[in-house]
């Protein structure tokens, strides 16, 4: 039986809320707004879960980077079954900087700590949409283009979470008192090997442009014109 | 002299719940925000979306009572070993409130089968009537309800009328109750009757009755104004039978533990009148920045402004009334009086935000299109059942007079 299960959990500006840059353009307003584990991780937790229900795996494990604020996020995980967490404290300048390229490190560098069989996390590039474990093997089936592809890995391995793979729980009040009880171990990146130094510089931060009225026309001449005349053909 | 010193040991036994507590009240505990967080998540996306259909086709939303059974919150306080969450009461308030800023049927169905159902098998059930009367009923799966009121008498509750007269090993009673929210979806029902006319109100009793029962029928479903997907109706006893280890409590017990029960529950209806209020003021203020009139959104005009003004401030005071009676009753100090004020503001706040919501919203507050309008007709009862507003005045200034005792 696979022995850990990593899953990491990012806190992001709730799904419902409207983002607003700030005035300087430096960034997007955060004070104060309502914060909420990715809908993605939520999925990568439920499933981490369901694997641990059906025996497959023994343990699991919940990760955030980020400032002390992130413990709330890990405290969800592990209110929905999650065993225990890991905050890897990053906080100021560094926290502003944290990229894909400093997490992955920081994720790698955890699951060869902790010796974890699987990573399950929020999609991104390859997605899941059916996750189950056979022997030693990890058996994966995966939506693209052409339809379902069915995929056997070894592991340690590491999966990406798609909206179809589960519909995550709502936590339990028993499981949200218990949650309370269980560990969360703080760690800094430097401890893990890992360098924050950022190799992007964020220049400016601007809103999406306007959507546009779209504009109706009467035949597929006129259409063929209109396009002719955006330069589009 | 005397009255002072008095009225200072009332205050004093009002302040002195703890300061632990009153901390509470500016900033819940995490383990209090996480429940309340994921009540609120499960009304934002579960309930609300299907609020407005459901009061449409007055359905009981039996599937959302079972996911809501699964997260422990049907039973907030019944100890884990009987199947419940074991927490506060509290919790119980906020997690009512936020069910109910949802949909407010499934609101009472819940405040219902925990306040009124669980809650006097709990406090005043053998053992062998909680391991039989309890688990089954913290689930989900099925729900309680309560019969005190009748035809004849509401408010007058110790104006009891329907009998109960013991033959052998049996009770059998006859009569009939009114307004009984959630029977024609119970399994069970808490039904007081009397058992000697002439003690008044010190011979009624309580009794265990499971539904449906051969004796027992249900009269139609009343039509109402509000909480549609509840359902109401008369409960019809007719030598209606139930063993002799049903009675609740002791013979002659039944007005206390109903007064005892109706205490704690207008905790749980003061926290569905404020999920109503906290409803309509989300639905007003989010309107105002929207609705342009004047060449400006209307929330920059101080007419709206003062009315969503006084909107909060009714709703906040009212929840911390709410939070407080909660508080005393974990504290296990006394609270009928904090209870009853907490009953009263909160859904006087519930038909006034719902009133001034629709104003704001003009024509569109008249229509269904927006929810205002149901949460009118939701706000309203909150004033009438488990002790109408004025029933919580005699209650309030009975507590207060007592207090300056001559």
């Amino acid at each position: 039986m696979a022995a850990r299960v990593l899953v990491g959990v990012k806190r992001v500006i709730d799904y419902a809320v409207k983002i607003r840059v700030k005035p300087d353009n430096t960034g997007v307003v955060t004070d104060g707004v309502k914060h909420s584990m990715n809908p993605f991780c939520e999925i990568a937790v439920e499933e981490a879960v369901r694997l641990k229900e059906k025996k497959l795996v023994k343990e699991v494990v919940a990760v955030s980077c980020g400032p002390q604020q992130v413990q709330e996020t890990i405290r969800t995980a592990l209110a929905m079954g999650a065993d225990r967490g890991i905050h890897v404290e990053v906080s100021g300048k560094d926290y502003d900087t944290l990229g894909p390229l400093q997490v992955s490190k920081i994720l790698a560098a955890l699951a060869k700590k902790e010796e974890a069989s699987l990573v399950i996390l929020g999609k991104q590039g390859t997605f899941a949409s059916e996750v189950t474990i056979d022997g030693d093997k990890i058996k994966v089936i995966r939506e693209i283009d052409g339809g379902l592809e069915t995929i056997k890995i070894n592991m340690p391995a590491v999966v990406t979470a798609d909206l179809r793979l589960n519909t995550p729980r709502y936590a339990t009040l028993p499981n949200i008192m218990k949650a309370k009880k269980k560990k969360i171990a703080s760690v800094k990146p430097g401890e893990l090997g890992v360098d924050l130094t950022s190799r992007l510089e964020v220049l400016r931060v601007e809103e999406p442009a306007q959507r546009q009225a779209g504009v109706k026309v009467e035949t597929v001449e006129d259409l063929v014109g209109k396009l002719k005349e955006a330069g589009r053909i | 002299m005397s009255a002072l010193i008095k009225a200072r040991k009332a205050v004093g036994l009002a302040v002195g719940c703890g300061a632990r507590s009153l901390t509470q009240l500016a900033e819940l505990p995490e383990l209090h925000q996480m429940m309340r967080q994921t009540c609120r998540d499960y009304a934002d996306r579960e309930l609300a979306p299907i609020a407005a259909q459901l009061d449409k086709s007055h359905t009981f939303p039996a599937k959302q009572v079972r996911e809501l059974g699964a997260m422990g919150v049907m039973a907030v306080e019944v100890p884990e070993s009987l199947g419940g969450a074991g927490m506060d009461y509290l919790a119980y308030s906020l997690a009512i409130e936020e069910l109910s800023r949802g949909c407010a049927s499934t609101g009472v169905i819940a405040s219902v089968n925990n306040s009124l159902y669980l809650g006097p098998v709990l406090k005043f059930g053998s053992e062998e009537q909680k391991q039989q009367w309890i688990p089954p009923f913290t689930t989900g799966e099925k729900v309680g309800c309560f019969a005190l009121s009748e035809p004849g008498n509401g408010s007058d509750a110790g104006a009891a009328s329907t009998v109960a007269r013991q033959d052998g090993g049996e009770w059998v009673l006859n009569g009939t109750k009114a307004w009984i929210t959630n029977c024609w979806d119970a399994s069970a029902s808490v039904v007081f009757a009397t058992t000697d006319k002439s003690l008044k109100h010190k011979g009624i009793s309580a009794f265990l009755v499971p539904m449906p029962h051969p004796g027992l029928s249900l009269g139609k479903k009343e039509d109402k104004l509000g909480i549609r997907a509840s359902s109401t109706a008369n409960i019809i006893l007719e030598d209606c039978r139930v063993p002799l280890g049903n009675l609740l409590g002791e013979r002659g017990m039944g007005f206390k533990i109903a007064m005892q029960t109706l205490d704690s529950g207008r905790i749980g209806i003061a926290s569905q009148a404020l999920g109503i209020a906290q409803a309509a003021l989300d639905c007003a203020a989010d309107y105002a920045h929207k609705r342009t009139a004047f060449g400006a959104p209307i929330a920059k005009m101080q007419a709206i402004q003062f009315k969503l003004a006084d909107m909060a401030v009714a709703l906040e005071s009212a929840r911390l009334l709410t939070w407080k009676a909660s508080m005393l009753r974990d504290a296990k100090k006394p609270f009928s009086k904090e209870a009853a004020m907490a009953k009263l503001a909160a859904s006087e706040a519930a038909t006034f935000c719902s009133h001034q919501a629709i104003q704001v919203l003009g024509g569109m507050g008249y229509v269904t299109d927006m929810p205002a309008e149901r949460h009118y007709r939701d706000a309203r009862i909150t004033e009438i059942y488990e002790g109408t507003s004025e029933i919580q005045r005699l209650v309030i200034a009975n507590q207060v007079l007592k207090e300056y005792q001559q």
